[in-house]
């Protein structure tokens, strides 16, 4: 096991620029073993780039991403092992049942069918879909294919997730749902959790919060911590003071 | 959990195979459900075979040239260069479902894999290519009925190998095209600056002897185009004969697009990033 004090994701010193744009300016934070931490940020504050380089699908140039003290760019198998990720755009094969998603996703990291079938059925109880193996991904609502994706990320046993504004296109009830079944997992299975969003709601006091804003992170620490530090009324009241944003951007 | 199968140690050759085994079986399982592509796939070519190959028949004449030896009908003539078309349209809209699949996000779970990114890509080129394969041999079937089949029995065997190679070279220019596209509605692009003068200049529809007699700079270009070395080489491989400078050439190009393929992809190099992904 890792020493407690190693960060489930430590990010250093991170740039990235498209051509003449910096999307990220030396950004750096922590997420620590067992945390629900936040990212918020506004819509091209810099989150999907942050995700990009996390997963590795492109190259961090400048700075450091370490995974449980693996380097991404480093010793990327040893890092993405450790990872578990929900992407924002909708990554399930449609025509494939929820067992076959799953089992495609457990080759992926070399575990054969049937300690996939094992672990599925373990994962999709715990999600509370364990009748839908068999259904296909098609017929599930936008709320259940989140939960399968979040279920399918875990199938290897990462101890951090991390999951890309997973609330758009939900409901409110789907939306409350999912976020207690993710700070479930957090409380039961000590999971690392990095969690994006723009929507301040889904940030409980006790959240270590990240504010990224064009590409720099202008504050971190606990959500209340915050709201005390800027004498603010709320973490949204927050994140307007720090950020200078207008009010409607941030609730829209 | 302390599971063999996810302790950190590196994989084991039997984890590589459980993640090559992932990747054609899913690309098996959608070949399956896709059933419009699959007929489409098997459409094309019987429509040139039937119309096109009927029609041309009188109008074309075909010398005795190897690895024919008798004179052929036109439509004899042909089938190999319509069963690289098969794989040419496949390995392109493979491509095409990769810009897809990368802008849905399959692509991304492909890529978050801790597998090596070239064994991963060529995994998922090694999938496309047999499902071309399945593809090329439900039209020799339905070919069978109208006489088109090899001199002996063998030659549906003796035509894999040959099959597998220039799959894997047209997956493989596919793949390094789905990483230069930015935008999945470009098929149309596709079809006119890749499909088209691919298939056109090359020995599958008229042998390049013919090309020669009317303009020795197309020659030339047909000469050099993969396609027409991907066509005779699955000529002759139907024949039961090896045509050496096609294989090498199929080979050599095939090595070529796996490699830009791969480093297009590469995240440190790539073009993805360049771009923006």
């Amino acid at each position: 096991m890792n020493a407690p004090e190693t960060p489930a994701l430590s990010i250093q010193g991170l740039s990235h620029s498209y051509g003449a744009r910096k999307a990220l300016d030396a950004v750096s934070f922590n997420v620590a073993p067992g945390s629900f931490t936040v990212l918020l940020g506004l819509n091209g504050a810099g989150k999907s780039t942050l995700f990009s380089l996390v997963t590795r699908l492109y190259a961090a140039r400048e700075g450091e991403i370490d995974i449980f003290g693996a380097n991404v760019m480093r010793q990327p198998g040893a890092a993405l092992r450790r990872l578990g990720v929900v992407f924002q755009a909708r990554t399930l094969d449609l025509e494939l049942s929820v067992m076959q998603n799953l089992i495609y996703h457990a080759a992926l990291h070399g575990i054969g069918p049937m300690e996939a079938r094992r672990r599925g059925n373990i994962a999709l109880a715990r999600a509370g879909l364990a009748d839908r193996a068999n259904d296909k991904a098609r017929a599930l609502s936008g709320g259940q294919m989140r939960r399968i994706e979040i279920a399918r990320a875990l199938l290897h046993d990462p101890k951090l997730l991390l999951l890309d504004e997973p609330t758009v296109g939900l409901d409110i009830k789907a939306r409350a749902d999912l976020l207690a079944h993710v700070r479930h997992l957090v409380r039961e299975e000590q999971l690392g959790v990095l969690w994006t969003t723009h929507l301040i709601d889904e940030i409980s006091d006790d959240d270590p919060v990240v504010i990224l804003h064009r590409g720099k992170v202008l504050a971190t620490g606990r959500a209340a911590d915050i709201v005390a530090r800027y004498g603010a009324s709320n973490i949204g009241d927050a994140f307007t003071r720090i950020t200078g944003a207008d009010e409607e951007k941030i609730s829209a | 959990m302390s599971d063999p199968e996810t302790s950190l140690a590196p994989f084991t050759l039997r984890q590589y195979a459980i993640c090559l085994w992932g990747v054609v079986w899913r690309e098996g399982l959608r070949f399956l459900h896709q059933r419009e592509r699959f007929v489409s796939a098997l459409v094309r070519p019987l429509v040139w075979l039937f119309i096109f190959a009927a029609g041309f028949r009188q109008v074309l004449g075909i010398s005795i040239i190897p690895p024919y030896e008798t004179y052929v009908l036109y439509e004899v003539y042909i089938a190999p260069g319509l069963m690289a078309m098969i794989q040419l349209f496949n390995g392109m809209q493979s491509s095409l479902s990769m810009v897809y699949d990368r802008e849905m996000g399959n692509m991304r779970t492909l890529l978050v894999s801790p597998f090596p990114r070239w064994f991963l890509l060529s995994a998922k080129l090694f999938a496309g290519g047999a499902v071309s394969i399945l593809q090329v041999y439900a039209f020799l079937l339905i070919a069978w009925f109208w006489e088109i089949e090899p001199p002996t029995y063998w030659g549906y065997l003796t035509v894999l190998p040959a099959l597998a190679l220039s799959g894997l070279m047209l997956g493989a220019l596919g793949m390094l095209l789905s990483s230069l596209i930015k935008q999945l509605e470009n098929f149309a692009g596709v079809m006119n600056f890749v499909i088209f003068p691919m298939f056109f200049a090359s020995s599958a529809l008229y042998p390049l002897w013919r090309v020669q007699e009317s303009s020795p700079w197309l020659y030339r270009l047909c000469a050099l185009n993969p396609f027409t070395h991907a066509v005779e080489l699955i000529r002759f491989a139907f024949y039961q004969k090896i045509e050496w400078t096609s294989f090498a050439v199929v080979a050599a190009y095939a090595s070529v697009f796996l490699v830009a393929a791969i480093v297009a992809y590469d995240p440190a190099r790539g073009m993805i990033m360049r771009r923006g992904g």
